[in-house]
């Protein structure tokens, strides 16, 4: 293994007349013969923070959303297990990662069963379900494992939080952390609800990348599964999770 | 102003009138024109086909008629693709060669060297060619932008804005205008199936538009397009579909009209001359 | 060393060697037969134009529109153009920092010199990781992957007793129907809705015989046939899209979720990556986030994206492995004027702007890679002079459409031309005298005799004076034939489909000398050009033909 390790950097450095550590080989400009400056500054012109107002970040987070064919909506946190119990409604089973909000399943109707993808019940979340006596009893009486894909896949759906989203294109990134879950959670099931404060959604993509550290197990999620691979056009609904929700909680 | 004309080889060789016109339109703006007699090829013919070799002599020429013959303020080139290879071809080929001399200096005349409409719109402030040249073509066309001046050159509307403010000019739009018409020098033999798929969604185009004329600025690209509707006999609500030169219709006045072509001895090989 | 593992993917190795001694890409990325043969059979394929006709006017569209919403995309092209070309000139110290930082989070690298090195780690790898199944065989699904095509790894696995299945529904659409891909985005855009129902209905067990043409039809078709193997299946093989030098991540951009199924279910992950994927660090996915969707489906953002780094405890596949493949990526880094080739994110802009992949389609290229990117590619990995792959750098009109689209501006066109180059100087050089002589009865040799010709006399404007001199009796000639129409040679293969314009009386040289030249100019120019005469072709007609200058005066007045 070492051998082919050495050969190909060595190929490489040969390749870019690197023998002595200077690289003598810089490469050319194929339109005009100049040697190509390696050592330039690589420029970066483009913009790294956005320019709407924050009403208008949200405001392009939805239209881009509703573009991919999701279901959108904004409410204050007080109404997002509300909203949570009208979209699952026809839920039979509901999969959360442990670090979620408790009270998000609270108003869940009884005959959907809630199941947590831990080992165990988590001391953050139970505190923080305390607070509501009715989502604590909600939360903590559900089964806590860590599912097998088997079981994930006779689950209805999945709700999640997320760490940042990016309005410009519509992107949703989760982050593997307790309140995003792992990473099957959110794709085996055929219906993701996810949450996103406001707080947490960026204009543009830089924004974004700065926010995240993609060393986690990241997942950017831009609408429901879609395929373009029939006469390039784009058709949604295909292994991924077919049916995405979006709840935005606002600030106010 | 004095302005050096780069009538190109095919232009010299196939479409004088083309240069003659474009000497017309100078003149007529009230510059001098000269023709540095040694001029020939910017050698794209060479570069295109490989041949790096061939080609060297051919840039060293060009180079050297323009320097030695006389004085200029700026060269002019009735198309797009000859001014774009003096500028993108001639230093490469030059470098490659190894001589760096040769290189700076048809960098320099590069710099100083304008496709027709470039130089009408950027250096001698033409915005309007009926008002400013007089201009009058009282006919139905469509214009081509040829590859090299759309891309290399990034000439933008300035060719069509041109043809736009002609006097009593049917200009209509080409659908697909941006393709290329499958030409490409040597690649109109080599990969001839090819080429010809490309011209005949050019052709089909260019008919849709129920223009009699297609125009461009690049004799190349017309000789290909007109050589095709020649050959399919292309027919408007006019009669045949023909050719003609940018340069031919901004030179066309009310006094001395360019006609189109009305009967067989005026148009030959699909092209109007 | 040529391993023949039955159609459609013959591995080959017979690149030859450049100077530096750096062996050319074996597998999927040879030209089967010239490019010019290939292409005017693929044209007489009605069908098949129309397919890619509407495809490729589709995402063109689309395509403007997605980057005009950007107001720095030219900013963002620069910017991702300057990253690769750092990339390029760090990659041996970017691969080593890249495998580290892999290793460090767990995951395992490996080496492959070539294509048949890369398919033999991943079968090993296979082998002890997926389990045999009833059928005596084991099974692994796919996320597809350019560089597992290029290597041909499902046909070096077949005989191997490994059934690798591709879950993209386009790679799904070309395996069903026992074909190749043309397309590196789109591999089944040769196919239509109607065709692709025929392929299902035919090859997918158990499928709805009432199956509809509708697209979202097919693609639910395609989510119940792989849903299984998703679910089941222990071992995955991927490509990457990026790979992060400083972090050891590795990302791949998709669209229908098979991605994600790939990467996270299964217990083993291996992915196959060319060592010219890398960028320096996480902060450059702010720019290829941003070319990559928009310059590839058209779209903002592609539905996902997945990062992973090494293997992360308790979320997907412990055992994770990283094949670095160079299979003639050193020697294009080698090709100076062609390195940037190697910036490529296999976005697929070029081909679906390129008037000629439009009307040929991508199995004329015979490379994984077609295109006009695998037009520069394929010959920079394997040598230009590799079998047929010197037909590739002649497989363009030099519009620079594929310029102007590259996200990460790949001057395509020069390219080309600098290959051609190559191409040009390789035959000379190889070449006999008496060979070229042979040579010049062929259409290509009557090009290179006609250029050797043309350099001559076009060096100089006095020879060509006296060549023009030739015109008015060619005049004549074509005024009684009303243009030129049929020529034989290989000027017969423009006149096959393209009338010559009648020629002109006087050339516009000769017309300025006689209505504005000084004839002392003209005598002395005459006698200087005369002196060398004999040692061009053309210009001894020329000096014979100098009267005809009179026809002037008719031509002169002509439609004013």
């Amino acid at each position: 293994m070492t051998g082919a390790r050495e050969e190909i950097l060595t190929r490489l450095r040969t390749a870019l007349g690197r023998e002595d550590g200077t690289t003598t080989r810089t490469g050319v400009v194929p339109s005009t013969g100049k040697p190509v400056d390696i050592d330039a500054e690589v420029p970066r012109a483009y913009l790294r923070e956005g320019s709407l107002a924050r009403p208008a970040v949200i405001e392009q987070l939805v239209d881009r959303l509703v573009d991919y064919k999701a279901w959108v909506t904004q409410v204050p946190a007080a109404d997002v297990p509300r909203v949570v119990a009208q979209r699952l409604e026809q839920a039979d089973s509901v999969v959360i990662p442990p670090g979620l909000e408790a009270d998000v399943v609270s108003q869940l109707p009884e005959p959907v069963r809630i199941t947590v993808d831990a080992a165990e019940a988590q001391d953050g979340a139970v505190a923080k379900a305390e607070v509501e006596s009715e989502a604590a009893d909600r939360f903590a009486s559900a089964a806590h494992r860590i599912h097998t894909i088997d079981e994930l896949d006779a689950t209805s759906a999945v709700i999640t939080a997320s760490r940042v989203s990016v309005a410009q294109t519509g992107t949703i990134m989760l982050d593997g952390d307790t309140d995003c879950g792992r990473r099957m959670i959110t794709l085996v099931p055929d219906h993701h609800v996810c949450l996103v404060p406001e707080s947490t959604v960026v204009e543009i993509v830089p924004e974004a990348v700065a926010r995240i550290d993609l060393t986690r197990p990241v997942t950017m999620i831009s609408g429901p599964s879609a395929t373009s691979d029939i006469e390039l056009q784009r058709v949604e609904g295909v292994h991924g999770p077919r049916q995405l929700d979006v709840i935005i909680i606002t600030d106010r | 102003m004095r302005i050096a004309l780069f009538a190109t080889c095919i232009v010299d060789a196939m479409y004088p009138e083309v240069a003659r016109d474009t000497v017309t339109i100078l003149e007529r703006l009230g510059h001098e024109v000269v023709f540095p007699e040694r001029q020939a090829c910017c050698g794209q013919m060479h570069v295109n086909s490989g041949d790096f070799a061939g080609a060297v002599p051919v840039v060293e020429g060009h180079v050297r008629a323009f320097e030695d013959g006389p004085d200029w303020d700026v060269i002019c080139a009735p198309s797009g693709s000859c001014a774009a290879s003096a500028g993108h071809q001639q230093p490469m080929i030059a470098r490659r060669a190894g001589d760096d001399d040769l290189a700076n200096r048809a960098e320099d005349l590069a710099g100083r060297t304008y496709e027709l409409s470039q130089l009408l719109t950027d250096v001698l402030g033409i915005t309007d060619a009926g008002e400013q040249l007089g201009s009058y073509f009282p006919h139905a066309v469509t214009y081509h932008p040829s590859c090299h001046g759309m891309r290399i050159l990034r000439l933008g509307d300035r060719q069509r804005d041109l043809l736009s403010t002609v006097q009593d000019i049917d200009l209509r739009e080409l659908p697909q205008a941006d393709q290329c018409c499958g030409f490409g020098g040597t690649f109109s033999m080599k990969n001839a199936e090819v080429s010809t798929a490309m011209l005949e969604d050019k052709a089909e185009n260019v008919v849709s538009t129920g223009a009699s004329l297609c125009t461009g600025g690049d004799a190349s690209c017309l000789m290909h397009i007109g050589g095709g509707l020649s050959r399919t006999g292309a027919r408007s609500p006019r009669g045949e579909v023909g050719t003609v030169h940018l340069a031919r219709i901004l030179a066309s006045t009310r006094e001395k009209p360019l006609l189109p072509p009305r009967s067989e001895p005026l148009l030959s090989g699909g092209s109007l001359r | 060393m040529t391993t023949f593992l039955g159609m459609p993917s013959v591995l080959r190795a017979d690149g030859a060697e450049v100077a530096d001694g750096l062996p050319g890409a074996q597998g999927n990325v040879f030209e089967r037969e010239p490019f010019p043969q290939y292409a005017s059979r693929e044209l007489e394929d009605e069908q098949l134009r129309r397919n890619l006709g509407h495809a490729t006017k589709t995402i063109r569209e689309k395509r403007l529109g997605a980057v005009a919403e950007l107001p720095d995309w030219e900013d963002l092209r620069d910017s991702g153009a300057a990253i690769k070309q750092r990339v390029m000139a760090e990659l041996p110290d970017l691969l080593e920092q890249f495998a580290d930082a892999f290793e460090a989070r767990g995951g395992h690298v490996h080496w492959a010199r070539d294509a048949e090195e890369a398919n033999s780690i991943v079968r090993d790898l296979i082998e002890e990781n997926a389990p045999i199944l009833g059928n005596g065989r084991r099974e692994v699904v796919k996320v597809k992957s350019m560089a597992t095509q290029e290597i041909g790894l499902n046909e070096y696995l077949e005989p191997h007793g490994i059934d690798a299945f591709e879950t993209d529904l386009a790679e799904l659409i070309v395996q069903l129907g026992d074909d190749l891909p043309s397309h590196i985005l789109v591999p089944a855009i040769h196919k239509n809705r109607s065709e692709i129902r025929d392929i299902f209905l035919e090859g997918i067990p158990g499928v709805d015989p009432g199956l509809t043409d509708e697209p979202a039809k097919l693609a639910e078709a395609a989510r119940q046939h792989l849903r299984h193997k998703f679910l089941t299946t222990k071992v995955a093989v991927s490509g990457a899209n990026f790979g992060i030098a400083s972090t050891g991540t590795l990302g791949v951009v998709e669209s229908e979720g098979n991605g994600r199924m790939c990467l996270t279910l299964p217990e083993t992950l291996i992915t196959v990556m060319g060592v010219e994927k890398l960028l320096p660090q996480p902060e450059d996915l702010e720019v290829f986030l941003q070319l990559l969707p928009r310059s590839s489906t058209a779209e903002r953002m592609n539905p996902y994206t997945s990062f992973w780094t090494g293997a992360t405890a308790g979320d997907g596949p412990q055992n994770v492995h990283v094949v670095l493949m160079d299979n003639g990526r050193s020697r294009a880094l080698a090709d100076e004027w062609g390195r940037s080739a190697l910036n490529c994110i296999r976005c697929s802009a070029c081909m679906n702007v390129c008037p000629v992949y439009e009307r040929t389609g991508g199995h004329a290229y015979g490379s994984t890679y077609p295109g006009p990117i695998g037009a520069i590619l394929s010959p920079l990995m394997t040598g230009v002079q590799a079998e047929e792959n010197n037909s590739l750098p002649y497989a363009s009109s030099l519009c620079g459409a594929c310029f102007d689209a590259c996200p990460v501006k790949i001057d395509i066109p020069s390219i080309l031309v600098h290959l051609r180059g190559e191409d040009v100087s390789t035959t000379q050089e190889g070449e006999s005298a008496t060979e070229r002589v042979r040579d010049a009865t062929s259409s290509s040799g009557q090009l290179s005799a006609g250029l050797a010709a043309a350099s001559w006399a076009m060096a100089d404007g006095r020879r060509i004076a006296l060549a023009e001199r030739a015109l008015p009796i060619a005049a004549a000639l074509t005024r009684l034939t009303g243009g030129i129409s049929r020529l034989p040679g290989v000027v017969g293969k423009w006149t096959s489909s393209r009338d010559i314009p009648a020629l002109p009386d006087q050339s516009f040289r000769n017309w300025w000398r006689k209505t504005r030249g000084t004839d002392a100019d003209a005598i002395a120019a005459q006698q200087e050009a005369g002196a060398g005469a004999g040692a061009g072709a053309g210009a001894g007609a020329g000096a014979g033909a100098g009267a005809g200058d009179d026809h002037g005066s008719q031509n002169e007045g002509d439609a004013r």
